[in-house]
């Protein structure tokens, strides 16, 4: 597989996505933003940091990197995209996602262990995970508040589009377990083809046991497998 | 120019000061020239009152890649092609007036130290110090340096892996920051901040220059007082988006393209005018820099403003002159503006030019060459009382368990995570032990190899006998790094005092300074860098006396870490120490000072024998023996194995443990050189006492880890009791959740 890593000025989970990415044997080539063409990529990964320091608002001018044009594009041609924390911000400020990230409820930033539990199973990003499996999955961020109105919720429910909620160990999804007051618990919500995820947590950052966890590999390992599976067809 | 007394009280320069001035150029210095001099003679930038004791220190080794105070931060060769640079900084005045903005650029300067010499900064620390959070403003100080590290580290995504923080009295109107960076690389990727090859352009990048900050060296070289509040406008403002460009500029110039240049220098305390000095000063050049050509934030900016705006986020880049236009892309591509603003001279002087106006020229050997005092020095008279005081005449404890949580509760000793969970530590996927522990530990990616870093100082215990607690910071220090497996290496320090125009001052810091050595010498880890803040005093009196250590170790297989968590069926042990301790062991711990209101004893440490400590735990660790470790310090005993109970999330059986006759000493003493360790089996256990015995250091069984609750002697706690004080400690005292 070839992942595209898109590079804003202020990126800062770039490298770690490249490595959680080459320890699976992904290719991963950065791209910085002002590039127009995105290669050959199976999967494009707009990673976390705080692109233009997160001025104006997260992901706010992001959205209008060159780099934009081509991965919206590679969306709509059913290519996969990931956007983790800043990356999920970009998404929705550039429409491809629906719903904001506010302030945390804390209003202070939080990086801490996560757990998260996949709330459907049909995504690329998810298939390939076990239903019920808790992945344990830090977040790091200080606006990864989910908030959408009460249409486009009920909407992303029916639509079975929420990727992931924050749950406690033991997979029950409970107020305790929401780390910045997302709305339901949501910590990933898909696009209505399900070929772009959205998420706060760092799936990079699960990705080896010294760094106290490899969970986040089983998100990375579904797209591949589903980008592998396509590929043989 | 005739100059008042007003100007000179300004500057901080005294008359003695600028008359030496006028005699070495022989001639009255005009107004830029004089802020020049000023700015490079304070105290903050000239070290006119500490760099004749830096004799003392070792600073060489076998590992020591850079002469002290030769270069931005000390280099230490990895082995392989590997280095690290570290380097601890002051950001104390600034903190006291603008808390948020005062700590983030101090996260700000001490990262530039560290890519200023073309390595990546992969962690950063920060040691603080504050008055009780009982009092409003203290609070907010707290929560505003807490905020602004966060605020700053977070952006740039270089991640904050630990430190410590302390509250006393003393540090009330004057908060300590010291922030501290750890950056890595190849030995072939070094560079130098020197202004090499007459005729090289001096080509300024990053920010634009404002009139901020403008006398911050000079105002960190004054006590802070209630006019201090005026001086809002000395704290400058963070950018940490540009930092993060900035970082990734440098490090791809040193990593790919370090032929291209001869010189990277970050602009900190006195801006240009210090950048461009000392790179020359170090090349034996000169420069000539023409301030109209230096981008500007605002308009109507005077030479001098200019020269000293310490605006943050700024580069000082010595190309070759071949590769001039190669550097300039470099930068823009990284959407950074990059100007040239002089060029290197061989003539030793600093030329400052506004257009075809000639608006300063002074000698670089006037400029590098401030006074230096010999420090009038006076022990303290109550010293010798106080260390005489009687402790075994203190009520002994009478509810050991309520003790033990009232300590763990306490804001000395109470969980950290209300603060580290603010700060991403994990970025840059290196984290290996994260903050909570006794040293955090950095994975060297592409090698088995990690890093240890702690910092450490215990003030009180450096007032009680400046030498003996100095000589303790750094063994408290040392004995971090070793409870996560790793080999101390280098030191470097950030020495925290008040005016040292003082007598009793200067004791403080000449002893200090002495005992920093001692221990350095012993534990064979040179002091690589370092930086003096002094003038840490307000109308209330001095900040206790704080040389900030902070250590850097090496652990070669970096499965072979430790940490505090005991597991289920361990044996636990303590070493170095018998158990029962007479109450002299209080000697300027936290019991005696929380319980019975004193700050009294006398601090001991025998160097030799907490070497021999510590290399225990290291061959044990080697030989595989351990499963965890923990350093004993604040709280002593009875908090270290609560420690180890919360971090392995299991009880401890102590309870036929013999304590002797002492409660307090035992439990709460802080005797240095003691280790609780734990091991799998008895086969463990009996090497380990056999490589004690060979040691000479002692070993004494405590008990089997399992259960929920934790007993030692007369103590009887619920795991849960101890999680529920430790924990809620901090958010308890700021009063939020």
């Amino acid at each position: 597989m070839q992942a595209a890593i898109v590079v804003f000025p202020g990126t800062w989970s770039d490298g770690d996505c490249v490595f959680a990415l080459e320890r699976l044997g992904v290719t991963a080539r950065r791209v910085w933003h002002r590039e127009t063409d995105i290669g050959d990529a199976d999967l494009v990964v707009l990673p976390g940091g705080f692109s233009y320091g997160d001025y104006l608002r997260c992901g706010a001018i992001a959205r209008f990197s060159p780099v934009m044009q081509a991965v919206r594009a590679h969306a709509d041609a059913g290519g996969l995209v990931i956007g983790i924390c800043n990356g999920f911000q970009i998404l929705c400020e550039a429409g491809m996602l629906p719903g904001i990230l506010m302030r945390n409820a804390s209003l202070q930033f939080r990086c801490q262990p996560t757990h998260l539990v996949p709330a459907e199973h049909r995504s690329p990003f998810t298939a390939g995970i076990e239903p019920g499996r808790v992945l344990q999955v830090p977040i790091s961020h200080g606006e990864g508040n989910y908030f959408a109105d009460t249409a486009t919720l009920e909407m992303l429910e029916a639509e079975q589009r929420v990727a992931f909620r924050y749950c406690d160990a033991d997979g029950r999804v409970a107020a305790e377990a929401n780390p910045n007051g997302s709305v339901a618990n949501i910590a990933g919500v898909l696009n209505e083809r399900r070929n772009v995820l959205g998420m706060m947590p760092h799936p990079e950052r699960a990705s080896a046991a010294l760094l106290g966890g490899e969970d986040g590999n089983a998100i990375w390992a579904s797209a591949l497998a589903r980008v592998e599976a396509a590929r043989a067809a | 120019m005739p100059v008042d007394a007003a100007t000179l009280e300004r500057i901080a320069l005294s008359r003695d000061e600028y008359e030496r001035l006028v005699g070495m150029l022989d001639r009255e210095p005009n107004e830029l020239e004089l802020g020049m001099a000023a700015a490079l003679w304070s105290e903050h930038c000239g070290y006119k009152h500490t760099r004749p004791l830096f004799r003392h220190f070792p600073t060489t080794g076998p590992r020591v890649l850079t002469e002290a105070g030769a270069e931005n931060a000390g280099a230490i060769d990895l082995g392989d092609g590997w280095c690290a640079v570290f380097k601890m900084e002051s950001h104390n005045h600034p903190s006291a007036i603008e808390p948020y903005e005062g700590a983030a650029t101090g996260v700000g300067g001490i990262l530039r130290d560290i890519f200023a010499m073309g390595m990546r900064p992969v962690a950063l620390l920060d040691s603080l110090r504050f008055g009780p959070l009982d009092d409003a403003r203290n609070r907010h100080l707290f929560s505003g340096v807490v905020a602004g590290i966060g605020g700053y580290g977070n952006c740039v995504g270089v991640p904050t892996v630990g430190g410590e923080v302390q509250f006393d009295p003393a540090y009330g109107g004057n908060p300590l920051v010291n922030a501290m960076c750890l950056g890595v690389g190849r030995v072939e990727h070094l560079l130098s901040a020197s202004a090499r090859g007459p005729g090289n352009p001096l080509v300024l990048v990053g920010a634009d220059t404002g009139r901020d900050g403008i006398h911050g060296a000079t105002f960190a070289s004054v006590e802070l007082d209630e006019a201090s509040e005026e001086r809002r406008p000395a704290v400058q403002v963070g950018n940490p988006f540009m930092e993060k460009l900035l970082l990734e500029a440098c490090v791809e110039l040193a990593e790919q393209h370090g032929e291209w240049i001869e010189g990277l220098q970050d602009l900190g305390a006195a801006g240009l005018t210090s950048s461009s000095v000392e790179a020359a000063a170090r090349a034996g050049t000169g420069i000539d820099i023409d301030v109209s050509r230096v981008p500007r934030r605002e308009a109507g900016m005077t030479p001098d403003e200019v020269m000293l705006s310490e605006s943050q986020e700024r580069m000082l880049v010595i190309p070759k002159r071949e590769h001039l236009d190669d550097v300039l892309a470099l930068f823009r591509r990284w959407e950074l503006h990059a100007d040239v603003v002089g060029e290197v001279t061989d003539d030793g002087y600093a030329t400052i030019r506004d257009g075809d106006n000639i608006a300063g020229r002074i000698p670089i050997g006037v400029l590098t060459d401030p006074p230096q005092y010999e420090l009038e020095t006076e022990r303290p008279p109550d010293l010798d009382a106080r260390q005489a005081e009687d402790l075994a005449a203190l009520p002994d404890c009478e509810d050991p368990t309520g003790d033990l949580l009232a300590l763990l509760g306490s804001q000395n000793i109470a969980s950290r995570r209300w603060i580290y969970r603010q700060y991403d530590h994990e970025v840059l996927t290196g984290t290996v032990v994260p903050p909570g522990g006794d040293a955090a530990l950095i994975w060297l990616k592409g090698t088995d190899r990690a890093l240890a870093v702690a910092t450490d100082c215990n003030g009180r215990l450096v007032e009680l006998e400046p030498r003996t607690g100095a000589a303790c910071a750094v063994a408290e220090a040392a004995r971090n790094v070793v409870a996560v497996g790793a080999t101390p290496v280098a030191v470097t320090d950030c020495l925290n005092f008040g005016n040292p125009e003082r007598p009793y001052i200067a004791y403080q810091i000449e002893q200090s300074i002495l005992g920093l050595a001692d221990a350095c010498r012993t534990f064979g880890t040179p002091v690589v860098s370092g930086n003096a803040s002094l003038y840490n005093e307000t109308p209330a009196g001095a900040v206790l006396p704080t040389p900030t250590v902070g250590m850097l170790g090496v652990l070669d297989d970096v499965e072979r870490r430790l940490t505090p968590a005991i597991g289920v069926g361990d044996e636990v042990l303590l070493l170095g120490a018998p158990l029962a301790q007479p109450a002299g062991a209080l000697a300027g711990s936290e019991y005696l000072a929380s319980r019975h209101g004193r700050v009294a004893g006398a601090p001991a440490i025998d160097l030799d024998f907490e070497a021999r400590v510590q290399r225990l735990v290291l061959d044990a660790n080697e030989r595989g023996l351990l499963t965890a470790a923990h350093d004993l310090a604040d709280g002593g005993l009875a908090v270290a194995l609560a420690e180890c109970c919360l971090a392995g999330d299991t009880g401890l059986d102590a309870g036929a443990a013999d304590i002797g006759d002492r409660l307090d000493g035992a439990l709460f003493g802080e005797a240095q050189s003691r280790f609780v360790v734990a091991v799998r089996d008895p086969a463990a256990r009996a090497a380990l006492e056999a490589l004690a015995a060979e040691t000479g250091v002692e070993v004494v069984a405590l008990g089997t880890a399992g259960g929920d609750r934790l007993r030692l002697g007369p103590v009887d706690a619920s795991v849960g009791a101890l999680r529920e004080a430790y924990e809620g400690g901090l958010p308890r005292a700021l009063g939020a959740g």
